[in-house]
C-alpha cells in the first residue's frame, strides 16, 4: 500500500524505542481513521440531503463495499444505493424521450432520468477522479438547487431531488483526485485506503430514526461556529461551503450521540472529516504568529434577531474549543499535503485557460452532444428520434393524402401512424477532444553532452510511436548557436522524424529566448488549426544568447524570461526537463514563469523522459 | 414553492450587489457576468435578485408577456389583435429563467409543437426559454460550460433582442429582450470574446477573509436552511424597502443628468486604461447613471463612476501579457494617472 510506505521508511532510520513509539502513534492514527470512516457512513445515512454525500478515497477493494453496506443497512425502504455510470448521457441522467412509447402513441412520451428515479437515496459514482466536467456540473447544480430543471428534447419540467452522492475516488497518483466541483459539495471526505473491512455493527434502523428526529432541534452556539470558521481559515480553506458543511456534520454527529447540543467531540469529528481533507495550508506552520482578535461584526448590517447577539462568554473557553478543533484538523491533514497542492496547481494550470477542458472539436459519435442537423444515420452518427419526428410532423396530412391516393384507398386502414421520409432524418452531432501536437524544443548547444542529445532523440521517437496510436502529432525545434530553428514541422510520420533527428548537429551557445519565441509562434499556429499544443523543453544549460543572436548572459536571461512570460499567455501545457547534472536555478525560475512542470532528469534516458512527457500530457 | 435566500441578507459582496441592482434599475445595461471561485455565493445572489424584483404589467394571454404600454415592442400576435377593445392586462412577477446545463436547442429557441402536429396536423409554435425570459432575466450558471451551439444563438439573440425561428417549416419571430446574467468559475475555461462582450458589467468575487464576516455568512446560511420560511419572513421588511428603492430608482432614471465633465472623464479613463471599442465607455456612464438613480442622486458624480468603472471595463481591457497586476489594479492605476494629470493641469492654469 503506498500510504504505508513513508511510515515504514521513517521507522527504519530511528532507534528501536522511537520506532516503536512512531509505530504505536501510526497505529493509533489508523485506528482513529477507521473509527471515523465507519462513523461517517452512519452520519451520511442520517442526513443525506444536508451533507450532500461523501468522497471515498479508495482502492475499490472490499472495504469500499463494506462501507457502502454500512451506509445502506439502516436506510428505510426507498432510500437505497444506485450506481451512476460515469459515461451516462443526458438522456439517461436528466430524462428524455421514451422511444418505444413515443412511436406507439404517435406523440412524445417522456422517460424519467436517473436523477428523477433516484429522488431519494444514494447515487454511487465510480471513478470520480475522471468524471467529466459536464457530468460534475449537472450533479453539482442538482445538489445545490435540490431541484432539477430539464429543458431538452421537447420537454420542459422541473422536479425535486433529495439524493446524496457517494463519489469513489480511485485516483492513485497524488494529482489524481475527485473533480473539485464535487469535492466542494460533498461534506465527508473519507480515506479508506489501507483500512481493513472489519466494520463495527452498523447503525440500526431505530437509531437512525431517533437521530433524524433529534436533528432539527440541535443548537449550534456561536463558539462552535467560531471554532469551525477559524479552523477553516487557518487551514487555508477559502470556500464557505466547508465550514457550513462542517457545522452540519457536527450537528449530525451530536444527533447520533443522542445529544441536543453540539459539543467539542462533534466539532473535532467534523474538523477531521470535513476541514482537514480540504486544507491547503498546514496550520501548525503558522501557529507561532498570534491570531488577531476577531473584529466586531460590521456595524452597517441591519439589526437582526437571527444573528443572535453574542452573549458575554469566557474568552478562554472559546479559545480552548478553537484550539481543540484546530488540533483535530491538524492531526488529520494528509502528510503529502504539499505534494498534493503542487499537483493540484499543476492540474489547474493544465486545465486552465486553453488546456484540455476547452479543447474540443466536432465529431460524429463520441463526446458530448453538440447539436442536431439533417443527415442520414449510420456512418457513425446517431438518429435523433424527436428531431426527426418534428421535421416529419408538418407533412403528415399531405403525406397521408398522397399515400392514400397512390394506394387507391385500400391502404388507409393499415397506414402507419407517422410517415417518415429519409429527408426528415436528423442526427445528433457530438463534440470530441482535439488532437494534441507535442512540440519538442531541444537544446543542441555545446553544453549538451552528445549522449544526452541522443537520449532526447530516443525519447522523441518513443513518444511518437505512442502518439501515432493516438493520432497525435510531433514537431521539433532545435536551438544552438545564434538562434533556434524548426527542424521538423508538425508531423505524424515516424520516418521523417528519424531522418531529421539523425542529422541534428550539436555545439554552440544556448539561444533560449529565440527557442521560446519560435515555440510560441508554432503553438499559436497549431491552436489556429484546431489542435492543442503541448511544449516540452529539454535543456541543461543557462541561456547565453540573446534574442538578436549576440552573446551576454544577463541580456540572454532577461530575454528568455520575457519570452517565457509571453509564451505563458497561450495557456498551453509546458514541461521543462532539466538534463543538467545538478538542477539549475535558472531553469527552475524559467519553469515557474512558464507555469511549466519542472522535472530534473540528470541521468536522462530516453525511456524515463518519454514516460515523464506522457504523464504530463 | 422553494424559498430563496433573501438578497438583503447577503453579507459583503458589494460590487456584485451593486451590479445586480444597477441591472435591475436599468435592464438595458446589458447584463451581468459573475466570475468567482467555488463557494463564494455567485448563484445565491443571482437567484436572490429574482425574488426581489417588482412585478410587471403584461397583456393577458400573451405568450411573450408583452408590455401593454409599449406597442412598439409587441410580438406579432399582439399586433395582429384588433386595437379595440384594449387588451386586458395583469401583473406578473418578472421572469428569471434558468438556462439549465444540458438544455437542447429546441427548448431554448422554441420549436414545433410535436403533439399538436402529429395528432391534429396543426403547425403550432411552442415557445422556448428565450420567450419565457422576454422582459426578464436569463440566468446561465456555469456559463463557461455552455455548449458552443447554444452560445452562438445566445449571442445573436442577446444582441438583436429578437428570436427568429426558421425550422421545421415554422417561420416565427418574437421579442426576446432579456438581461443576460452568467456566472462561472474562471478556472473552468474561458468565455468566447463575443459572449464576453454581450455582458454590460463583469464582476469578480472572492470569499471574504474576515473571520467575523465569514461567521456571519455561515450563520445566516445555516439559519436559512433550517427554517427557510421563518428566515424569509424575518427579512421581508428589508426586502420590501429594497424593492421600493429599485422602483424609485427606475422612476428617477430618465431624469438623472450626466454632464460633459463626467462624459469626458469617462472617455479619458477608457483611453488611459486601454479598452477595446466604445461599449465600455457607454456602459460605464449608463451604469453610473443607474447607480445614481438607485441611490437617489439627480446627477452622475465621480463617486458613481468610480464605483462602476471596474465592472464596466474589466472584461474589455486589451490583453497585456506583461502586466500581471489584474484588471482592477490597471483601472485603479489609470484613475491615479488621470488624477495626477488633472492636478498638473490645474496647477498650470492657476
Amino acid at each position: 500500500m503506498p500510504e504505508a510506505q513513508p511510515t515504514a521508511e521513517r521507522t527504519t532510520q530511528q532507534s528501536p524505542e522511537a520506532a516503536a513509539a512512531a509505530a504505536a502513534s501510526a497505529a493509533a492514527a489508523d485506528a482513529l481513521r477507521a473509527q471515523d470512516a465507519w462513523r461517517a457512513a452512519a452520519c451520511l445515512a442520517v442526513d443525506p440531503v444536508g451533507l450532500g454525500g461523501a468522497v471515498l478515497r479508495t482502492d475499490l477493494g472490499e472495504v469500499t463495499e463494506a462501507w457502502l453496506a454500512a451506509l445502506a443497512s439502516p436506510l428505510p425502504p426507498g432510500e437505497g444505493l444506485r450506481r451512476l455510470p460515469p459515461h451516462i448521457d443526458d438522456e439517461r441522467l436528466l430524462g428524455g424521450t421514451d422511444l418505444a412509447a413515443t412511436l406507439r402513441a404517435g406523440r412524445p412520451v417522456h422517460a424519467r432520468g436517473l436523477l428523477e428515479e433516484c429522488a431519494r437515496g444514494f447515487l454511487v459514482l465510480p471513478m470520480a477522479e475522471r468524471a467529466e466536467p459536464q457530468l460534475a456540473a449537472r450533479l453539482g447544480a442538482a445538489l445545490d438547487q435540490r431541484s432539477v430543471l430539464v429543458a431538452r428534447e421537447g420537454q420542459q419540467r422541473e422536479f425535486a431531488t433529495g439524493f446524496a452522492l457517494v463519489a469513489l475516488d480511485g485516483g492513485r497518483a497524488s494529482d489524481e483526485h475527485c473533480v473539485p466541483r464535487l469535492r466542494e459539495r460533498l461534506a465527508l471526505h473519507v480515506d479508506l485506503a489501507g483500512l481493513r473491512a472489519d466494520a463495527p455493527p452498523a447503525l440500526a434502523r431505530g437509531e437512525l430514526e431517533a437521530a433524524r428526529a433529534l436533528l432539527p432541534g440541535i443548537q449550534a452556539g456561536d463558539e462552535a461556529l467560531q471554532a469551525l470558521c477559524a479552523t477553516a481559515l487557518a487551514c487555508g480553506i477559502a470556500t464557505l461551503r466547508a465550514p457550513l458543511l462542517a457545522l452540519r456534520v457536527a450537528r449530525v454527529h451530536a444527533a447520533l450521540e443522542g445529544r441536543d447540543a453540539i459539543e467539542s467531540g462533534d466539532l473535532e469529528f467534523a474538523a477531521r472529516l470535513v476541514l482537514a481533507p480540504r486544507a491547503t495550508v498546514d496550520p501548525s506552520a503558522q501557529a507561532s504568529e498570534p491570531e488577531p482578535p476577531p473584529p466586531e461584526p460590521p456595524p452597517e448590517q441591519p439589526p437582526d434577531a437571527s444573528d443572535q447577539p453574542p452573549e458575554p462568554r469566557d474568552p478562554t473557553e472559546v479559545d480552548k474549543l478553537e484550539d481543540s478543533v484546530q488540533e483535530a484538523a491538524q492531526a488529520m491533514i494528509p502528510k503529502d499535503l504539499l505534494e498534493r497542492l503542487a499537483a493540484a496547481e499543476l492540474a489547474r494550470t493544465r486545465n486552465g485557460t486553453a488546456g484540455r477542458a476547452g479543447a474540443n472539436t466536432l465529431a460524429k459519435r463520441r463526446g458530448r452532444p453538440a447539436g442536431v442537423r439533417a443527415g442520414r444515420p449510420g456512418a457513425g452518427t446517431r438518429l435523433n428520434l424527436l428531431a426527426t419526428l418534428r421535421s416529419a410532423a408538418p407533412w403528415q396530412r399531405l403525406r397521408g393524402r398522397e399515400a392514400g391516393a397512390q394506394a387507391g384507398g385500400h391502404a388507409g386502414g393499415q397506414a402507419t401512424r407517422v410517415r417518415v421520409l429519409p429527408d426528415d432524418f436528423r442526427v445528433t452531432w457530438y463534440r470530441q477532444k482535439k488532437q494534441t501536437v507535442t512540440i519538442f524544443a531541444i537544446d543542441a548547444s555545446g553544453s549538451s553532452a552528445l549522449h544526452r542529445l541522443a537520449e532526447a532523440k530516443g525519447a522523441v521517437e518513443l513518444l511518437l510511436a505512442g502518439c501515432y496510436v493516438r493520432r497525435d502529432e510531433v514537431a521539433v525545434i532545435a536551438f544552438r548557436g545564434r538562434q533556434a530553428e524548426l527542424v521538423l514541422p508538425p508531423t505524424r510520420s515516424l520516418v521523417r522524424v528519424k531522418r531529421s533527428l539523425a542529422g541534428l548537429p550539436g555545439g554552440g551557445g544556448t539561444p533560449m529566448a529565440s527557442a521560446l519565441d519560435l515555440a510560441a509562434r508554432l503553438m499559436a499556429q497549431v491552436g489556429k488549426r484546431g489542435q492543442t499544443p503541448t511544449l516540452v523543453v529539454l535543456s541543461d544549460g543557462n541561456a547565453n544568447v540573446a534574442r538578436d543572436g549576440t552573446g551576454g548572459r544577463a541580456r540572454a536571461e532577461a530575454d528568455a524570461f520575457a519570452a517565457a512570460k509571453q509564451l505563458r499567455t497561450l495557456g498551453a501545457r509546458v514541461l521543462l526537463i532539466d538534463t543538467a547534472p545538478r538542477p539549475q536555478a535558472q531553469s527552475q525560475q524559467l519553469a515557474e514563469l512558464l507555469s511549466a512542470r519542472y522535472l530534473a532528469l540528470p541521468q536522462a534516458d530516453a525511456r524515463r523522459m518519454a514516460e515523464a512527457v506522457r504523464l504530463a500530457g | 414553492m422553494r424559498s430563496v435566500f433573501p438578497f438583503s441578507a447577503i453579507v459583503g459582496q458589494d460590487e456584485l450587489r451593486l451590479a445586480l441592482l444597477a441591472a435591475a434599475v436599468d435592464p438595458t445595461l446589458g447584463g451581468v457576468l459573475v466570475l468567482g471561485d467555488r463557494g463564494t455565493g455567485k448563484s445565491t445572489a443571482v437567484r436572490a435578485l429574482a425574488a426581489l424584483l417588482p412585478a410587471m404589467k403584461v397583456i393577458v394571454g400573451c405568450r411573450y408577456h408583452c408590455d401593454p404600454a409599449m406597442p412598439g415592442q409587441w410580438c406579432e400576435e399582439c399586433r395582429a389583435r384588433p386595437a379595440k377593445p384594449r387588451p386586458k392586462s395583469a401583473e406578473l412577477p418578472v421572469p428569471v429563467v434558468d438556462l439549465p446545463l444540458g438544455a437542447t436547442e429546441d427548448r431554448v429557441l422554441g420549436a414545433l409543437n410535436l403533439e399538436q402536429a402529429l395528432s391534429a396536423g396543426v403547425r403550432a409554435f411552442e415557445p422556448g426559454l428565450l420567450a419565457q425570459a422576454n422582459r426578464g432575466f436569463l440566468y446561465v450558471d456555469e456559463v463557461n460550460l455552455l455548449e458552443d451551439h447554444l452560445v452562438d444563438l445566445l449571442i445573436d439573440v442577446a444582441a438583436s433582442g429578437v428570436n427568429v425561428v426558421e425550422r421545421e417549416g415554422l417561420s416565427v419571430r418574437h421579442p426576446a429582450r432579456f438581461v443576460l446574467v452568467g456566472s462561472g468559475n474562471p478556472e473552468e475555461g474561458e468565455l468566447r470574446p463575443q459572449l464576453l462582450d454581450r455582458f454590460g458589467l463583469s464582476v469578480e468575487i472572492r470569499t471574504p477573509q474576515d473571520i467575523a464576516q465569514r461567521i456571519q455568512i455561515v450563520r445566516r446560511r445555516d439559519d436559512f436552511e433550517r427554517d427557510p420560511a421563518g428566515f424569509v419572513a424575518h427579512w421581508q421588511p428589508q426586502e420590501l424597502a429594497l424593492r421600493k428603492q429599485i422602483l424609485a430608482g427606475r422612476k428617477r432614471l430618465p431624469k438623472v443628468r450626466v454632464d460633459d465633465a463626467a462624459l469626458e472623464w469617462s472617455s479619458r479613463l477608457c483611453m488611459r486604461a486601454g479598452t477595446d471599442g466604445l461599449r465600455g465607455e457607454l456602459t460605464m456612464v449608463r451604469a453610473a447613471r443607474a447607480l445614481a438613480a438607485f441611490q437617489g442622486h439627480s446627477k452622475v458624480g465621480r463617486a458613481e463612476l468610480l464605483q462602476v468603472a471596474p465592472a464596466a471595463l474589466r472584461h474589455r481591457l486589451r490583453r497585456d501579457p506583461l502586466d500581471e497586476g489584474g484588471s482592477a489594479l490597471r483601472i485603479e492605476r489609470a484613475v491615479a494617472e488621470l488624477d495626477a494629470e488633472d492636478a498638473a493641469a490645474g496647477g498650470k492654469r492657476a
